[in-house]
């Protein structure tokens, strides 16, 4: 009865710890450089230079961010939820973190022994729990917002919690007609099945684009980032943040960025799958193949990441009506037709 | 004892004690955020039996999305630290008495049931993965399942005709 959980041999628990630390570092690692590539970017579109006084090409700015929030003063309000205030940031990174285990980050390295997934856990539930976790993800700024005892804060923060929300539901129905196809939940499995029938997204752009669009929105980014509206809210949910509780905060956002756009990769555009190429038909080493197969993952999540800043830089801020009757009226009713029209489909060609 | 035992053990203290902390804390903040803790603490449980998706959907439905409404309320609301039932002795005791015998109807239900005999099966069952649950829910139980998301439905309905001004 008992044997599922003793029959882990000890190698099997050191490689999930060894990919579990590998993701944490890549996570921080990616969360950091994107904050650089967003001021670099912006630089770019406004036609100036960016920052470029931390090293040749200021490529040590995350860093010189990094250490300035470490020792600012930590300023905690007297009038605030001393314990709760600590969690909300707690949380947020928490949170951000988790979702990454579910995600499988490249080729199995198909060994002599041993057989090493790049991937922490293959479950059976897979994106339902990449769904789960991000709807736990709202605590952090509730708990943050309303911990600060502001009134803007506590604002924001339920202005993001409704925002996010709402637009969990579009994001599950355009999920379901990628389901239809699929016909499995197991994040592995969807990419198998892509490499075998070509990339979801040339099935289903309609359900990329709500998947997208809702995906901004759950990463609070432009043009959804009302909980951040300066010009209403003087600064958001973490106006009363300081130090490396703000830091969290904001780096939670990024690395939520960069799993969403690997989520996004997955479900759509095959995950670590190399486009016109049969992985099957691979003569070299394993490890190369799981190496290339990683590159062409990173090479797909930086391109969504570029995607993220770049229409942070084009589009501006949404007014918070808008956003509501965009996420009720149009997404809801757009994705339920996609998903009629999926079903219809697949009927059909099936018969 | 077995790592399953362990887990259980853990997941039932941890259940009950937060369910407890939900009804004792005087925050009503503190009591959703307690409530959260418990149904993760269940769901836990149900990965323990193996029903995966129902473990999920739980998280999802119950901690990710009703939750976060109860604390809508309550942080709008600004509800006070001292709770309404303190105020009315009389509304402490009908809740305790009402609490109390529904304690008993509970106990005299499941005291002779034949839940005694039968124990779960840890780790094992097939029923609560999403293949057989889904052919379960669409072929056997296709009807109530129908009928139960068109009542679904005109709740929701309901909701907007209540929620709407004029």
């Amino acid at each position: 009865m008992n044997q599922y959980l003793i029959a882990m041999d000890s190698w099997y628990i050191l490689e999930k710890l060894i990919l579990i630390g590998a993701l944490i570092g890549l996570s921080f690692f990616i969360a950091m450089y994107t904050t650089l590539a967003e001021r670099k970017i912006a630089g770019w579109m406004q036609d100036r230079m960016g920052p470029n006084r931390a090293g040749p090409f200021g490529i040590f700015q995350p860093l010189a961010d990094g250490g300035k929030l470490f020792f600012k003063e930590e300023i905690t309000p007297t009038s605030s939820n001393r314990f709760l205030f600590l969690l909300g940031p707690a949380l947020a990174m928490i949170v951000a973190l988790i979702t990454s285990t579910v995600i499988p980050w490249g080729a199995s390295y198909v060994g002599e022994t041993r057989t090493v997934a790049l991937q922490v856990a293959d479950v059976d539930m897979g994106i339902l729990i990449v769904f789960g976790i991000v709807s736990v993800g709202v605590y952090g700024i509730m708990i943050g917002g309303w911990a600060s005892n502001n009134k803007f804060s506590l604002l924001a923060a339920i202005r993001g919690a409704s925002q996010m929300v709402s637009y969990e539901l579009p994001m599950g129905l355009s999920l379901i007609a990628v389901l239809f196809m699929t016909g499995s939940l197991k994040m592995s499995a969807m990419v198998e099945y892509q490499m075998q029938h070509g990339w979801n997204v040339l099935y289903q752009p309609l359900g990329f684009l709500i998947f997208f669009v809702c995906a901004l929105a759950e990463c609070n980014r432009t043009p959804f980032d009302l909980p951040e509206a300066e010009n209403e809210l003087n600064f958001g949910y973490h106006q009363e943040y300081s130090s490396m509780k703000l830091g969290f905060y904001l780096f939670a956002e990024y690395i939520n960025m960069f799993v969403s756009s690997a989520v996004m990769a997955t479900l759509f555009f095959g995950g670590y799958d190399i486009p016109f190429f049969d992985e099957t038909a691979w003569q070299g080493s394993a490890l190369v193949l799981s190496a290339l197969t990683f590159a062409v993952m990173m090479a797909k999540v930086s391109f969504f990441l570029f995607l993220f800043i770049w229409i942070r830089w084009t589009i501006p801020r949404f007014r918070y009506d808008q956003l509501m009757n965009l996420g009720w009226k149009k997404l809801i009713p757009l994705a339920l037709i996609n998903m009629l029209i999926s079903a219809a489909l697949l009927l059909f060609l099936n018969k | 004892m077995s790592i399953v035992q362990i887990l259980f053990w853990v997941l039932a203290v941890m259940a009950l004690f937060s369910a407890l902390m939900v009804i004792t804390s005087k925050n009503p903040v503190y009591s959703v955020l307690w409530l959260i803790v418990t149904f993760f603490a269940i769901s836990g449980h149900y990965i323990l039996l193996n029903a995966q998706f129902l473990a999920v959907v739980n998280i999802i439905v119950y901690a990710g999305a009703i939750m976060v409404l109860f604390l809508f309320v309550i942080m709008l609301m600004n509800a006070r630290q001292e709770g309404a039932s303190g105020s009315k002795r009389w509304v402490t005791l009908a809740g305790t008495v009402s609490g109390g015998i529904f304690l008993l109807v509970l106990v005299a239900a499941l005291k002779d049931s034949e839940l005694k005999t039968r124990s779960a099966m840890v780790m094992d069952g097939q029923v609560g993965l999403i293949k057989v649950l889904g052919n379960e829910l669409f072929t056997r139980y296709v009807i109530p399942f129908e009928i139960s998301s068109i009542l679904f439905l005109s709740a929701m309905v309901g909701a907007v005709v209540i929620g709407k001004k004029d």
